[in-house]
């Protein structure tokens, strides 16, 4: 136990960068996916190509060979990134793929009198999209997109591949510096599933909020 | 007196079937027709059609003397744009079977926002129309309830307040009552009776309710097949109709 307290900013420093890299990936991640979502249900047939390259494309491809590609061979195109930039990009753009499908079955999955009315009320189609659809998409878009948040944390534990000193980077080095394995992977372990937790309470929170303004609170 | 609405040689297909077939169709400014007819005979298709929630496959459709799905450009008819069918849009209102509120919002924002959002009112002026509005249909104590927690009668009612409210000259009503418990049939025709006496406003109305029928319209247009079989008044249609089919459908309606 007191190896694992000496390397206690070791530690704090890999979880720190985990967690960083998580949040900034998660949230490009939900941009791209609803960049990504919407313009597939676009009207205008380019944004719908454009959509459907990128997100092929990004869930075609391994996330290790995305993050490999992008840290050693775009130097070679002149682009050099930083390595926690680079982490970034790969797991957002990657993540962004599957969420832009999250998003497109949760707009597509509001009943489609929604829409009918909203027409029949006169909304344009992007003030139906805004005001009617979305709305009422986004409380069917939480529990997917918690699980989608965990799934990127768990990947972040690749960075550490492209020498990013997250988590599983400093586990790796001290396995290495105190040939001891059973503790600094147990921490390791347990750092993961508190983080997991802590994105599980946080979605199921939001859901919470978002139905309550739906007005659901009081069924 | 030229008509409001003007069907001329409808067609509407789905794929191979033919659901309107060359349907001619007139409703004069302020006439109130209910559409009666067996299911799938496309009563639903015509209404939807009108609000252009379908395409027309062929013919025209002309509301206020301006064609729907076509427009003047340079002089040549092209196919309607998006600005082209807003404007058609805003003088038509419908109201659905199945009400379609909008969950999301309470009882007074269902009216609320599609004021401020499409027709640009102030927040003054959009709560004070649809507070008047929701008070003509019975429900002014429930403006901050939510659909979900009202009644089929009250959401339609809502649902009818919240047409209105866009002040269109013409109203579509699709079996307003067929999803409602029997109970709550009632206090939706009441409102339907009281819109009725505008003296201005168009009515059509797709009904199973005879009763009802026979009591507002002005005239009745019995659907088979996508066409119209028969239309007359309603003292006319319902007693002696002049078709068989008119009369096998009646009989079979009233007895069942
Ligand atoms: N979107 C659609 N796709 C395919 N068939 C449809 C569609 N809408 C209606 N129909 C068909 O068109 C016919 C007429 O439908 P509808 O106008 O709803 O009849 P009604 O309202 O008189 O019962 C029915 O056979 C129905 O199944
Ligand atoms: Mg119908």
């Amino acid at each position: 136990m007191s190896l694992i307290y000496e390397a206690r900013w070791v530690f704090l420093e890999g979880i720190l960068t985990t967690i960083k890299i998580t949040i900034a990936a998660s949230l490009l991640a939900f941009a791209m996916a609803f960049l990504a979502g919407l313009g597939r249900l676009s009207p205008f047939a380019p944004l719908r190509w454009l959509a459907l390259v990128y997100i092929e494309v990004f869930r075609g491809v391994a996330l290790l060979v995305q993050l490999f590609w992008m840290f050693f061979v775009l130097p070679f195109f002149g682009i050099v990134l930083d390595p926690i930039v680079t982490a970034v990009l790969a797991l957002g753009l990657c993540n962004g793929a599957y969420g832009a499908e999250i998003v497109r079955g949760a707009i597509k999955s509001v009943p489609h009198g929604q829409s009918e009315a909203a027409c029949a009320l006169n909304y344009s189609r992007q003030q139906a999209l805004w005001k009617i659809l979305i709305p009422q998409a986004i409380p069917m878009m939480l529990p997917p997109f918690g699980n989608l948040a965990i799934e990127l944390l768990k990947a972040t534990a690749l960075v550490s591949l492209i020498t990013v000193h997250d988590l599983s980077f400093q586990a790796l080095t001290l396995q290495q510096t105190t040939m001891r394995t059973i503790e600094p992977f147990t921490v390791v372990l347990a750092g993961y599933f508190l983080i997991a937790i802590v994105i599980t309470g946080l979605f199921r929170l939001a859901e919470r909020q978002t139905n309550a303004r739906l007005g659901r609170g009081a069924r | 007196m030229s008509p409001i609405i003007k069907l001329t040689n409808v067609c509407k297909s789905f794929g191979s079937l033919v659901v309107l077939d060359g349907l001619d169709m007139e409703v004069a400014q302020g006439e109130k027709v209910a559409l009666i007819g067996p299911s799938g005979s496309g009563k639903s298709t015509v209404l939807r059609t009108i609000m252009t929630l379908e395409t027309i496959s062929g013919g025209e459709i002309e509301i206020d003397g301006e064609a729907l799905w076509h427009m003047r450009r340079n002089g040549k008819l092209v196919a309607a744009d998006e600005a082209h069918l807003r404007k058609m849009r805003s003088k038509v209102g419908m109201v659905f079977q199945q009400f379609n509120l909008f969950p999301h919002w309470s009882v007074l924002k269902n009216v609320v926002n599609p004021l401020r959002t499409v027709l640009g009112l102030s927040a003054q002026d959009a709560r004070a129309r649809a507070e008047e509005l929701l008070a003509l249909v019975g429900l002014k104590d429930k403006l901050n309830a939510y659909p979900g927690n009202l009644s089929g009668g009250q959401q339609q009612r809502v649902a009818i307040a919240r047409a209105l409210a866009m002040r269109p000259r013409i109203m579509l009503f699709d079996e307003v009552t067929s999803a409602l418990d029997p109970e709550l049939v009632g206090e939706v025709l009441n409102v339907l009776r009281l819109l009725a006496h505008e003296h201005d406003l168009t009515m059509i109305m797709v009904t199973h309710q005879m009763g009802f029928a026979r009591e507002i319209a002005d005239r009745v247009l019995f659907f088979e097949k996508g066409r119209i079989v028969e239309a007359g008044k309603p003292d006319k249609v319902f007693t002696n109709p002049d078709s068989d089919r008119t009369r096998a459908f009646l009989n079979a309606v009233l007895q069942g």
